[in-house]
């Protein structure tokens, strides 16, 4: 039977796909995307070879990731830094509660951070009392508007400027026009001085570094920047997937990420952080905290078929080009990654039998595979899914017509007979079809079955002959 | 408060007892525990990046290709006196009141020459009196024509939020300190910072920007509004 889960991803997708404005806005802005991504694509020599290399620096990463974990901590440790390590999400945010608590934190500034999503941070946060505030401009506006992400990396997406306007005017009261400059300018004026009186500042990271003890942050707006300059706490999370084993890997990932995430040859910034402050130094945060966190990535460690999954670099470029995403929308997914690698990890982060269902939520058409860029094999893994989900726990019924049709098959005589039976039944099929009765009412509700032909390619053929 | 550092580090040894599929590839009918190649490093990222020719005309030409198509603004400069001059133009036009800078050798002679109220971020200074400054001038460790990015240090660049937070930064830099490409400028970092990095090392291309609203370009969005690199040829 569906879980709940399943029963509100087919509720919202089926609702999303038939709202012609919403696939209107999407389709406009990843048309933008799809001809800046194709053409700084191009400029490489060869793109090929370039995924490639990402997806052999991360799997050397990957499967020696306790090597490389433990190398980036201790050096990011002897300078100063203190890393927690979180086994889940619990754990990730009790620590920043406390720390937070023990600083005398009251006002938190956050740049864009996935891992913080998936752990709710923010909520526990403001459980408590704090005043959280995203700076990110489009998780601002989801933030405000009170919702989740729409896309990992265009998390406001879906909305218009024009619903950006009324949301700007009910929340801050501004009254400006829905130019996209007018309604920056205003969430840049009230976030200046957030950076300045702030007391801690939470970030994420695209990327840990082993060889030096870094964390990099990959970002437009500048945001991350003021967030990890000014207050005097910075918390960084970050996922033990994420660490690469050498700075100058960032040479390629920097590029590779800004081309198929944002369309571009690389990003406005892109900062690498190594602790806090040093005494020669004029600036910085007095602490800087690194939170690794597992929450369940060791699962999907554990199924070496599938651990190319924990390659991603979250560009997102596989919800870009995904059919599904497209018409579903990202919302109607109910998890924190969106998208075809959503569904691919999201069954080991939260469970598989509650989330199998995305796994089927797929053309299998492989775009998502043709545009990673470390090379995932996306659309394969949402077939191990389904086959992961059917041997853990089968469906009687799906058991049984298999049996069913197993015997059938390999007795040419009742096969023949079946056809036959089958050719006489489908008039009356007509007369129930998409019918509160009709058995096979999700698939025949909107489709039509060919109508079977009088003589099957068998007979025709015994004829001809 | 004690963590789960035992435990993740378990979990993944434990995890990694089955070698997973090689690097890449959709052949599950065989796993390796070891690469089929070496690891690509640094050196060989340059047979697949964007490309940059070796000599300094063309790298120049691309870089003012970079710096134009992103919005940054650049002037090539014949001798310290047009540098000078320069600044003091844009400070004409731009009616700086404020200014923020780093000592440094060639921002400390270009401060000295204008009259204005400055604030100097190598002294202790308070982060609203740099909120108010009209610019922010910076020198950096190197410019990339590649990607046409401006690579700074908490060293170099006077730390981490003058090339932040004022409204319009302005860097001064040498032509010598042109690299071709981003493994050059890793190469750099290597040699210049070895074991002891500074705490922030940044690569700032172009203005800040936005495209969160219906994926139109906004200049702007929190950093600087304004990136002028202001090059001295020596």
């Amino acid at each position: 039977m569906s879980t709940g889960y399943a029963k509100e991803f087919k509720e919202n997708s089926g609702r999303m796909s038939q709202d012609l404005t919403h696939r209107a806005v999407i389709k406009k802005a990843l048309n933008a995307y799809e001809v800046k991504r194709d053409e700084n694509r191009s400029k490489y020599l060869d793109w090929q070879e370039a995924r490639q290399a990402a997806a052999e620096i991360k799997w050397e990463a990957v499967n020696h990731l306790d090597r490389y974990l433990l190398e980036m901590t201790e050096k990011l440790e002897a300078r100063g830094t203190k890393v927690f390590w979180a086994s889940n999400a619990e754990e990730a945010r009790n620590y920043v509660i406390n720390l937070s608590q023990e600083k005398k934190v009251q006002s938190i500034i956050k740049s864009k951070t996935m891992t913080s999503e998936e752990i709710h941070l923010n909520s526990a946060l403001e459980k408590l009392g704090y005043d959280v505030i995203e700076s990110d401009l489009g998780e601002y506006i989801v933030q405000l508007n009170e919702e989740a992400p729409y896309h990992l990396v265009f998390p406001a997406m879906h909305l218009t400027r024009g619903q950006i306007k009324e949301i700007f005017k009910k929340k801050l009261g501004s009254n400006t026009s829905d130019q996209p400059e007018e309604l920056t300018m205003v969430a840049r004026d009230i976030m200046r001085q957030k950076y300045l009186t702030a007391d801690m500042g939470i970030s994420g990271a695209n990327f840990g570094v082993a060889e030096t003890g870094m964390i990099s942050i990959t970002e437009n707006e500048g945001n991350a920047r003021l967030t990890t300059s000014f207050p005097k706490i910075h918390v960084a999370l970050m996922g033990i997937e994420k660490v690469l084993p050498k700075l100058g890997d960032l040479a390629l990932f920097l590029p590779l990420l800004a081309t198929a995430g944002g369309g571009q040859q690389i990003t406005c910034y892109n900062t690498m952080i190594g602790g806090p402050r040093l005494n020669d130094e004029v600036d910085g945060p007095e602490e800087f905290h690194l939170v690794l966190i597992d929450n369940r990535r060791t699962e999907l460690l554990s199924d070496a078929e599938q651990r190319d999954a924990l390659h991603c670099i979250r560009c997102a470029a596989c919800l870009n080009v995904c059919p599904i995403f497209k018409s579903s929308g990202g919302h109607s997914y109910g998890t924190t990654y969106q998208g075809p690698i959503g569904s691919v990890i999201t069954p080991h982060l939260r469970g598989l039998q509650d989330w199998k269902h995305l796994s089927l939520a797929s053309s299998l058409c492989a775009s998502c595979t043709d545009v990673c860029p470390v090379k995932i094999d996306i659309h394969h893994h949402l077939l191990h899914n389904r086959r992961n989900a059917v041997s853990q726990s089968p469906v009687w019924w799906e058991k049984i017509a298999f049996i069913g049709f197993t015997f059938a098959t390999a007795i040419p005589a009742l096969f023949q007979l079946s056809i036959k039976i089958a050719r006489l039944l489908q008039p009356l099929h007509g007369l129930i079809k998409g019918s509160l009765i009709d058995p096979a009412r999700a698939w025949t509700q909107t489709r039509d079955l060919p109508e079977i032909p009088a003589k099957s390619f068998r007979q025709q053929w015994k004829e001809r002959k | 408060m004690n963590d789960s550092k035992d435990l993740i580090l378990r979990r993944i040894r434990e995890a990694l007892k089955s070698p997973a599929p090689v690097p890449g590839g959709h052949d599950y009918s065989h796993a390796e525990t070891t690469p089929t190649r070496p690891k690509p490093d640094l050196g060989s990222f340059r047979q697949f990046l964007p490309e940059v020719e070796n000599d300094f005309n063309s790298q120049w030409s691309l870089l003012s290709k970079n710096f134009t198509a992103l919005k940054t603004d650049f002037g090539l400069l014949d001798s310290k006196e047009e540098l000078t001059r320069f600044v003091q133009e844009l400070q004409r036009t731009e009616n700086w009141k404020r200014i923020g800078y780093h000592r440094g050798g060639l921002t400390t002679p270009i401060i000295d020459s204008i009259q204005t109220e400055k604030v100097c971020v190598n002294d202790p200074y308070d982060c609203q009196d740099l909120e108010k400054c009209d610019v922010g001038i910076s020198e950096c460790d190197a410019i990339v024509a590649q990607t046409g990015s401006i690579l700074i240090t908490a060293r170099s660049a006077g730390g981490r939020g003058l090339s932040a937070l004022p409204p319009h930064h302005l860097i001064l830099a040498r032509t010598s300190q042109m690299v071709s490409d981003l493994p050059a400028a890793y190469d750099l970092l290597y040699q210049r910072y070895g074991q002891s990095y500074p705490s922030m090392i940044s690569f700032i291309t172009g203005p800040s920007r936005t495209g969160d609203i219906e994926r139109i370009v906004v200049l702007g969005a929190h950093g600087p509004k304004k990136l002028t690199v202001a090059i001295l040829k020596d």
